[in-house]
């Protein structure tokens, strides 16, 4: 199905509009539902219209569960209310989440500031995340004894986070 | 220390009621920018969001994030207002001194106010997050802002531990705040550029740009007395400064062009201008019924005649100041009593009148002489 603002693109965003009391369904793209969320002001309206330009669940991994276990949000009212229910929401949508943050912000990576005191886990996390990057980098420049050392790291932290 | 006491609400808004928050007083430069916020989005990691918690939950959130203020500094006042401990009409005081959001008015368990006397950095405990700060100076000092808040933000993380992941940031309740959570604003009073009618053009551009524009009191508002609120939209996949350095660059065109309109006003239709401004003066100064939306527009006139020195002697901190205290619950807080709408328009023609008469100033006759035509 084409998009039914630009006809061009393929519609990946399904959304229901009330105009003056008058149900109208409308299948658009996803750069024309960003140009149509600058538009709206309401603040209302944009939280459940950012619901909407959630994806649906079914281009979603199959295995993502539509309940997040910790608060019991389905994902299905996540799209009506358009806000999460707790952090853990945060994983339990991850793959539908990571699309749609980068609807928002045009970006789905953290680069500011972090909390003084985190979680030994969280920061097992991020030094994980940090040494993913630098295997990359090592590959890379095919720094391949210095990729092999940091493998071994990210095994060992690895297998600590799955105890 | 006497940990439990916070001051009494009642006289916490009594205190408010008679002094001035620290960003009207003006300083170089407000005319333009009249002040400059930063708001952070803080979750408490181990608890849902507020609107997915119990009553019970909620409350033992307020409970550890009290705790938490009360060995912070800038927090030794205690100054701590549950919601549920104040009426209706004083929280709709709060919110027209852009203290609390008018979500945050609604009836619901846990919500709290905490802030500082000089009413520049607060925080709302329960709103859309656990909690919402925010640190206000005056004039266009957005790296001072930040500062105050960044500091604030990292002693609370050493005693809190906030909902946060690696790779997404700070988690927040609606994932527009996912991040930085970080929103810096920008008050920005415009008249010459609503008169000569570029702000339309002006506001599209803001948008492209990612940059929000709403009035007077935040999202979803009308603007009104030509001020607005200039923020950034997206808040991830940038540093805090990143952001703050963007809304700056932007904000700097902004007054660019409001600057050069003031001056193409002055040199084309200076007279219409001035007729204008005091006009506004003259109504000011007279009326004896006047609503919010007028009383708005003629302050603006008024604010933007000061800046370019038509009116001598006349204070920014008095102008800025009456736009504060003509709006519904400030008049009826003054008065002590419910006030209908005809009785308030009354009681806002009242204070205008006695405000700027009171204020000694003289007309520019040498300007009326010179411009009689």
């Amino acid at each position: 199905m084409l998009c039914d603002i630009c006809n061009k693109a393929e519609a990946t965003v399904h959304l229901t509009e009330i105009v003056n009391g008058k149900v109208v369904e409308m299948h658009i793209c996803e750069s024309c539902a960003q140009e149509k969320a600058a538009q709206m002001q309401v603040p209302m309206g944009f939280q459940v219209f950012l619901g909407g330009i959630a994806p649906e669940k079914k281009t979603v991994d199959k295995e993502d569960p539509a309940v997040c276990p910790s608060c019991g949000l389905s994902y299905r009212d996540f799209r009506k209310i358009g806000r999460l229910g707790c952090s853990q929401c945060y994983t339990a949508f991850k793959d539908a989440l990571a699309s749609l943050l980068r609807n928002i912000h045009g970006s789905n990576e953290h680069l500011g500031k972090q909390p003084r005191k985190m979680p030994r886990s969280i920061e097992r996390q991020m030094r994980l995340l940090e040494l993913k990057k630098a295997l990359h980098r090592a590959i890379e420049e095919e720094a391949f004894e210095e990729a092999a050392r940091i493998r071994d790291e990210i095994r060992a932290l690895e297998s600590e986070s799955a105890q | 220390m006497n940990t439990q006491s916070s001051l009494p609400a009642k006289e916490i808004i009594a205190n408010l009621l008679s002094s001035r928050s620290r960003w009207l007083e003006p300083i170089y430069g407000s005319d333009i920018v009249i002040s400059s916020r930063i708001r952070l989005a803080r979750n408490l990691a181990n608890y849902p969001f507020p609107h997915r918690a119990d009553e019970a939950t909620l409350n033992k959130v307020r409970e550890e994030i009290y705790s938490a203020l009360s060995g912070i500094e800038t927090f030794k006042d205690r100054w701590f207002i549950n919601m549920e401990d104040i009426n209706e009409l004083d929280r709709q005081f709060l919110v027209e001194r852009h203290l609390i959001s008018y979500e945050h008015t609604v009836e619901g368990p846990g919500k709290a106010i905490a802030l500082t006397p000089d009413e520049g950095v607060s925080m709302m405990i329960n709103e859309e997050d656990h909690m919402r700060m925010q640190v206000v100076v005056g004039g266009f000092d957005l790296d001072r802002a930040w500062a105050e808040m960044n500091e604030l933000d990292d002693r609370l993380s050493q005693v809190l531990e906030f909902a946060f992941s690696p790779d997404l940031g700070f988690l927040t309740s609606c994932p527009t705040n996912t991040g930085t959570a970080m929103r810096g604003s920008l008050m920005m009073h415009l008249p010459a550029l609503v008169i000569t009618k570029q702000i339309n053009r002006v506001l599209q551009t803001i948008s492209q740009l990612n940059f929000t524009a709403r009035g007077l009191y935040g999202e979803g508002t009308q603007a009104m007395g030509n001020i607005f609120q200039i923020s950034n939209q997206a808040c991830l996949g940038y540093s805090e400064t990143e952001l703050i350095e963007n809304i700056k660059r932007i904000a700097g065109q902004i007054i660019d062009q409001e600057t050069h309109a003031r001056e193409k006003i002055m040199r084309t239709s200076r007279v219409m201008l001035e007729d204008r401004v005091w006009r506004a003066y003259g109504l000011l100064r007279n009326a004896r019924i006047m609503n919010s939306a007028e009383a708005l527009e003629y302050l603006s006139m008024l604010r933007l005649g000061s800046s370019l020195g038509m009116i001598k002697g006349l204070e920014l901190k008095l102008i800025n100041d009456l736009f504060i205290i003509i709006q519904p619950a400030h008049l009826q807080k003054i008065s002590g009593r419910k006030l209908s709408t005809r009785q308030r328009d009354v009681k806002r023609a009242n204070i205008l009148r006695n405000r700027l008469n009171r204020q000694g100033h003289s007309p520019d006759l040498d300007r009326e002489e010179r411009g009689n035509v």
